[in-house]
């Protein structure tokens, strides 16, 4: 299973929104919770529809819109979406008015969008697109998830084109309710000192990202999508490494054939060895690059880190704010992303050079 | 990709029985589980019927042989009950004997236990053992309490489009096995009652006072129901020798892009599910013996899908009913319950009664069925999911020959 | 009556969150669903709700929603007629 990434709109907390700019101007934050660059609305939705909709939802269609108009489809063969929290917003406002007016008073549009599929049928309420339709929830498996769906869907039905997309949001509420169980940081830190950390949590993020997979070559295609896994509470290192080279093999490479392995270093010192320990071993050889400094921590940040990869592949660039040590490649064929989500959700996508 | 299906075990729990026996037991005296509401706290208790599972958490914790301190939510608690008989009754004592996945579905995760703590969530003075829920607000919690309940680790996921979101889990885990993914795979749904969902289908005012009435003339909305219904694919190799219930044979998932909560008055998702369902297991409308239908008891849903269903079926409409009479409408679970449902239809030659259902519609041409039926021979049955977002999926599930 | 009219443009721009819209732009008789405002079925529930909770009047029927909804006026006659 295989896919050509056609056509990306994202979302993010860097200047992503809409441009083929790759990090010619990286945002550096000083705190422990980052938000998204949010475009300007009214170009993407009409504004009566607009009037109901949570942030997540006005981000995810003015993403998809993007990411449909850079690959040049009209309408896609189906719709895939994944998210952790779905609509924390609209779920969060109907929860607390429940609450705080005893169950009366209440009114449905909150509840309405409170349900996970909203943006996946936004979307496809948008475009009238009545073809295949799945939102997956599975926590740090939420995009990737989403993605194996898409190459599957590929492969299995008479479907073109694609529309896989990742998106959370971090609500002041969300935020300080999930630093209770230890999920962010205390302290505030600067982008570039993340990978420096020597604290518990991590500094959370958002993003909204949609990508067009595609079966068919172009020449506006970023990269192929050559493959994705997903491994759920390894017994130990070794383990993430015996499934990492498994898929290497299935796709004929080995570790020195990767050029480039994204990290998902999130600065958080419980969870950040594992990376450096796959650098230090299977990947001495590759270049090293990261991304949750730029994007935050969230459970669909894959899907941020599928744009850079995506983007390295194309341009055939790394931004030094995302290269960890030195670029040790002049040309890059083959990029693998490695994420834990709290060393639990364990993912590895790969992806190659058209 | 023309690999066959095989449902080689099936779990469920809802309002009426905790597992397949009770449930056969229930249907075959056409006893409704629709009645008061006992567990949530809602100054609606009174006011909606609805179809509840009879234990408390407690009950339920100590069932399933955790400590009675045990962090768990009644989805996680449900879900486990349920798909831990659909693994013993496929026989499967070692998990990791094949690729083994599982892919459940729900519609608002831990809700039921986050709507009694999260003011305390929010508030930092309030300490406690409490904010262990944290954790488990989200849709995935349940889905990997069961997998680790079972021993289940080689692929896991979670769906949530609403109303369809189990019968979606049930196709995606066909497809896991045709692209050779996983040899087996757990899939359904569980969701339990909240507060949070009662109020949510208040202020959209489809909740029907009394018992729902699904394909009525006079029906007045839906009755919330909680439960998980879980069944296991096999591929051939996996279920090499086993006793099969029956095949999974079509499945299809359209988007009615209509509104984001009502159908479409000519139920356009429901019709392309539908389609795509009969284009996949290679049948026609006309080999289909039993419906089970979404029938909410909604005005727009049983108008919407009984317009779809006679779009496809013309005049022949088969035997037909909706079994959220018994159950109750369990929103992330349904497509889950009423697989295994079909799965009995089939395996005994059954039809379920439509409850309530005293004056059909006169704008659809088809009766449902009123009694339940045990004289014909059951080969084919489909089964409808829709869900808010114009999330639309159908299953077919074949006998085995 | 006309200071009712306008207190519930107010509070129907207010609930339905009709961003930039001012009360001046509301007519009296034009009807607020389909064409006009433009308002839908989730907006008929909106307003089911902003008469329960600002006028205390209840209404049990959403479909009696129709005819009570067609304007500003119609609304105003209605709480007029039903007020406690």
């Amino acid at each position: 299973m295989e896919a050509y990434i056609r056509g990306i709109g994202i979302v993010s907390a860097q200047k992503t929104f809409n441009t083929h700019d790759f990090l010619s101007e990286p945002i550096e934050y000083n705190t422990n919770s980052m938000h998204c660059i949010e475009p300007v609305y009214t170009e993407f939705l009409n504004p009566v529809l607009a009037r109901r909709m949570g942030r997540i939802i006005k981000m995810g269609i003015a993403a998809s819109s993007v990411c449909l108009k850079d690959a040049g489809v009209e309408m896609p063969d189906a719709i895939i979406t994944g998210t952790a929290f779905g609509c924390h917003e609209d779920t969060e406002k109907f929860l607390l008015s429940i609450l705080d007016n005893d169950e009366q008073f209440l009114t449905p549009t909150s509840f309405m969008q409170s349900t996970h599929n909203t943006v996946s049928s936004q979307i496809a309420l948008q475009l009238k697109c009545m073809n295949y339709n799945f939102t997956y929830v599975h926590k740090g498996f939420s995009f990737e998830s989403a993605l194996l769906d898409g190459l599957m869907t590929l492969a299995e039905t008479d479907a073109q084109n694609v529309l896989v997309g990742g998106h959370d949001e971090i609500t002041d509420k969300h935020f300080a309710i999930s630093k209770r169980v230890g999920c962010w940081k205390e302290e505030s830190i600067p982008s570039m000192d993340i990978i420096n950390s020597k604290t518990n949590g991590s500094v959370s993020g958002e993003g909204a990202a949609f990508f067009v997979l595609s079966n068919e070559e172009s020449e506006k295609n970023y990269a192929k999508l050559i493959g994705v896994n997903m491994i759920f509470e390894p017994e130990n290192e070794k383990e993430v490494e015996t499934k990492i080279i498994a898929l290497l093999k299935e796709k004929n490479l080995s570790p020195s054939d990767i050029d480039c392995v994204m990290y998902g270093i999130s600065g958080d010192v419980r969870f950040d060895p594992i990376y450096y320990n796959l650098m230090n071993s299977l990947f001495q050889e590759s270049t090293s690059v990261y991304f949750k400094h730029l994007s935050g921590e969230y459970q669909t940040s894959g899907s941020f880190a599928l744009w850079e990869a995506a983007m390295i592949l194309k341009t055939q660039t790394v931004p030094g704010s995302i290269l960890i040590g030195k670029n040790k490649k002049e040309r890059i064929k083959n990029v693998l992303i490695y994420n834990t989500y709290m060393n639990t959700y364990h993912t590895v996508s790969l992806l190659s050079q058209c | 990709m023309n690999q066959k299906i095989y449902i080689t075990g099936i779990g469920i729990i809802s309002a009426i029985g905790d597992n397949v026996e009770e449930t056969l037991d229930s249907v075959r005296k056409q006893k409704s589980g629709i009645g008061k509401l006992d567990n949530i706290v809602t100054r609606y208790k009174n006011e909606i019927p609805v179809g509840e599972v009879k234990h408390t958490n407690q009950e339920l914790i100590q069932l399933l042989g955790f400590s009675a301190e045990t962090k768990i939510t009644r989805t996680s608690l449900l879900g486990i009950v349920a798909a831990k008989e659909a693994m013993q009754s496929a026989g499967i004592k070692n998990p990791k004997e094949f690729r083994t996945g599982l892919i459940s579905a729900n519609s608002v995760g831990g809700m039921a236990i986050t709507e009694n703590y999260y003011k305390d969530y929010l508030n930092p003075e309030k300490k406690g053992d409490f904010i262990e829920y944290i954790k488990k607000h989200d849709c995935g919690d349940s889905t990997e309490a069961i997998a680790n309940y079972l021993g289940i680790k080689d692929h896991i996921s979670t769906i949530s489009t609403a109303c369809s979101s189990s019968a979606n889990s049930i196709m995606l885990g066909a497809r896991l096995i045709k692209n050779n993914i996983v040899d087996r795979v757990i899939v359904g749904g569980t969701d339990s009652l909240s507060k949070f969902t009662i109020n949510g289908f208040m202020t959209l005012m489809i909740l029907d006072k009394e018992q729902c009435k699904p394909f009525d003339a006079g029906r007045k909305g839906l009755n919330l129901g909680e439960g998980a219904g879980f069944i296991v694919l096999e591929s051939e190799n996996a279920a090499a020798g086993k006793e099969i219930f029956c095949e999974l044979t079509g499945y299809g998932n359209a988007n009615d892009a209509y509104h984001q909560t009502a159908s479409s008055p000519t139920g356009e998702g429901a019709y392309l599910a539908m389609e795509k369902a009969f284009k996949q297991s290679g049948l026609e409308p006309g080999d289909i013996d039993y419906i089970n239908a979404h029938g909410t008891g909604t005005e727009i849903n049983d108008l919407s899908e009984g317009n779809a269903i006679q779009r496809l079926f013309k005049n022949k409409v088969p035997e037909i009913s909706s079994t959220k009479g018994f159950t109750g409408h369990t929103l992330g679970a349904c497509g889950g319950i009423e697989a295994v449902l079909s799965v009995l239809a089939i395996k005994y030659n059954m039809v379920y009664p439509s409850l309530n259902c005293v004056h059909p519609m006169s704008e659809l041409n088809f009766i449902p069925t009123k009694e339940l039926k045990t004289d014909k021979r059951i080969n084919h049955v489909l089964s409808n999911s829709f869900g808010f977002g114009g999330n639309s999926s159908a299953l077919i599930f074949s006998r085995h020959k | 009556m006309t200071e009712l009219m306008d207190q519930l443009k107010e509070q129907i721009i207010l609930q339905l969150n009709l961003e930039g819209m001012k009360k001046e732009d509301i007519d009296n008789d034009s009807s607020l669903f389909g064409g006009g405002l433009g308002l839908d079925s989730i907006d008929a529930l909106e307003l089911i709700v902003l008469l329960e909770k600002n006028y205390g009047i209840k209404i049990a029927n959403p479909a009696d929603g129709k005819k009570i909804f067609q304007s500003i006026r119609s609304m105003a006659e209605f709480i007029e007629a039903n007020k406690k």
